[in-house]
């Protein structure tokens, strides 16, 4: 056990390393300078009212000025360290900003991954023991109906429903989660929903194809041989060990999630990092964006590698392939 | 191992799947009877291509697509079908248009990204060693950025236009391209066919061109497939997010925009016509992928 994770750290490393240097690099051939960006406050037609000199002092006091692997060095450095820079647009410090709003868009995601869950489970687990017939069709047809529904527009279509039904509109202000925990999470249950849809036909179509196989398998055979009732079988012995790979693949597929989270908290406008992603790439602001992207690449690279350990554990054969 | 024997024993599953081609397009009819529902994504697939490249010639029997040509918001009617957006311009046009621009952008990515994936990974599982171990790291990094989110930080450097969607689409579908490619290399790698070739002195180029590649023919297919339904809904999502198509442009994501402003009063038609159509593209590309994944792979049926 002790090599296999001590093989997955010594992975988790370099591989995160090299996700900051692609995004440094992507950010670094920003057609136009960065100090010109600010001097000119964003605006191309600008460009001819900014002295030379002004342009050339910013870039030394940013120092944008030095060779691009010192620039990059001291930009992961004050990372390590917990600066993520200043908003080029705000002039404040991006980690004031990023902490609560990367609170709201876990929380987000975790509940609709939740919703997603409760409800996909349940129909995949039909959808594979009544193998073929009409629940079965009516179960993955729902599942396909949701793969081909981009996220944006389910949650444009749910803000026009509660819109049309209820008179709801999505709040200008939300709740803190800590502060005001029921009208929180009454506020984000709709963003949640939207986002639970296209998960839940993913989940869905795993858990059918996870339980079909188990139920397969020679205990589950033993097990009704020894006159188990049909839901005994299936929940004790079937579901049990279909859940694992459920449970994996979900956790894999929280990065897709995120990039449906971004979109939703634009629709809800709900504070989170999407929004501010958003934001700063309308705003060309790339320090918020590294910040951002980076942030998102590493709770992805790190809940992978919890993923891989708890399933070390709990799966020996894995440990030696 | 297990999977070189069993592939062995019925020939490679592969190969099947190649000759299957031919009998595909000679038995079009069999094939739909057995795979009704894939034959419909089949067909649709086709007319929007046909509509793309008709409403691109412009010359279907619709309106100007840039102009306006009525009253704003106007309702469903004889005169327009799905009725007139916020300047007044005709919503059917504009989203016969967006099938151009969806289909531009989905069949451009596809074909750069997949191509590009299919180079990138068989090289470096062929250069082997470090190279391919260094390689994989960059992959596991490029995995690691969700797909929307590294398509979103790309268009912020490039700047909005449909060419650099594409770009961004292609850098964004690469990572789960090459990794797809490299598992099918290295399983073809231990056929007995490729040791059969290098045990009688075939250069690696050779091995590569006439027995790899041939082989990942049904895949690309199936993987080309797949990826335009996932092309299609980035670049919907990208253009509604005011950072994919020009703004002015009528893709099927920047009319939703307009329709995510307005009220169910005013917006409706402008969410239900292209919603309807980017739901029907995916749908028909995602059911064409699993009717051909079942028929020229049928080693993945039903997973």
């Amino acid at each position: 056990m002790t090599t296999y994770i001590v093989r997955r750290l010594l992975l988790f490393i370099p591989t995160i390393l090299i996700v900051t240097i692609i995004i440094f690099l992507l950010m670094w051939i920003v057609p136009g300078d960065t100090a010109m960006l600010i001097l000119t406050g964003n605006d191309p037609n600008e460009g001819g009212r900014v002295s030379l000199e002004d342009v050339e002092r910013l870039r030394a006091k940013l120092g944008l000025d030095r060779p691009v692997h010192i620039q990059y060095a001291d930009w992961l450095w004050d990372m390590v360290r917990g600066d993520l820079g200043e908003s080029l647009w705000y002039q404040t410090p991006v980690i004031d900003e990023l902490g609560g709003r990367f609170v709201t868009t876990v929380q987000l995601a975790v509940m609709g991954m939740g919703m997603a869950f409760i409800i996909a489970v349940p129909l995949g687990i039909i959808s594979a023991v009544k193998q073929d017939t009409k629940l079965d069709y009516v179960s993955r047809l729902i599942a396909l109906l949701g793969i081909a529904m981009p996220t944006f527009l389910i949650a444009i279509v749910v803000t026009y429903v509660l819109a049309y039904v209820f008179d709801w509109l999505p709040p200008l202000d939300y709740a803190n989660l800590w502060e005001q925990p029921l009208t929180n999470l009454q506020q984000m249950v709709f963003p949640a929903l939207a986002i639970a849809f296209h998960d839940l036909a993913f989940t869905a179509r795993v858990t059918r194809s996870s339980m079909l196989e188990t139920m397969r398998d020679d205990y589950v055979r033993t097990a009704r041989a020894k006159g188990l009732t049909e839901m005994g079988v299936i929940g004790r012995h079937a579901l049990k060990n279909a859940l694992l790979p459920i449970i994996t693949v979900s956790g894999y597929q929280f990065g897709r999630l995120l990039g449906g989270v971004v979109i939703v908290e634009v629709i809800f406008l709900v504070p989170g990092i999407g929004n501010m992603l958003i934001d700063a790439i309308l705003h060309r602001d790339f320090v918020v964006i590294q910040a951002v992207v980076v942030l998102v690449a590493a709770v992805v690279m790190f809940l992978n590698l919890v993923i891989d350990l708890i399933y070390g554990i709990l799966d020996p054969r894995i440990r030696y392939q | 191992m297990a999977t070189s024997d069993l592939a062995a024993e019925s020939g490679s599953p592969v190969r099947n799947a190649l000759l299957a081609i031919p009998a595909a397009y000679h038995s079009t009819v069999e094939t739909a009877r057995r795979k009704p529902l894939g034959a419909v994504g089949g067909v649709t697939a086709l007319i929007l291509i046909i509509v793309a490249i008709a409403s691109r010639l412009a010359i279907l029997p619709v309106p100007d697509p840039y102009a306006s040509v009525g009253d704003i918001f106007l309702a469903p009617s004889r005169e327009f079908p799905m009725g007139t957006d916020v300047i007044g311009r005709d919503i059917l046009a504009r989203v016969l248009h967006g099938t151009w621009i969806s289909l531009y952008v989905g069949l451009g990515s596809v074909l750069i990204g997949i191509t590009a994936g299919f180079v990138l990974g068989i090289t470096s599982t062929y250069a082997g060693g470090f190279v391919d171990l260094a390689f994989q790291r960059v992959v596991d990094a490029l995995m690691s950025i969700p797909g929307l989110i590294l398509a979103l930080a790309i268009m912020a450097v490039l700047g909005s236009s449909l060419n650099n969607v594409i770009l961004a689409i292609v850098i964004g579908m690469l990572a789960p391209v090459i990794r797809t490619v490299r598992s099918q290399v290295l399983t073809l790698k231990e056929m007995d066919y490729v040791t059969a070739a290098r045990a009688i002195g075939a250069r690696p180029q050779r091995i590569v061109f006439r027995h790899i590649m041939p082989n990942c023919l049904a895949i690309y297919i199936i993987m080309a497939t797949y990826y335009l339904g996932f092309a299609i809904i980035i670049e919907a999502s990208l253009s509604f997010l005011g950072v994919g198509a020009p703004p002015d442009e009528p893709s099927w994501g920047g009319i939703l925009t307009v329709a995510s402003r307005e009220t169910p009063e005013t917006g409706i038609w402008l969410l239900v016509f292209p919603g309807i159509f980017i739901f029907i593209a995916v749908l028909a590309f995602n059911v064409l992928g699993d009717a051909l994944r079942d028929v020229l792979d049928p080693r993945l049926r039903g997973r």
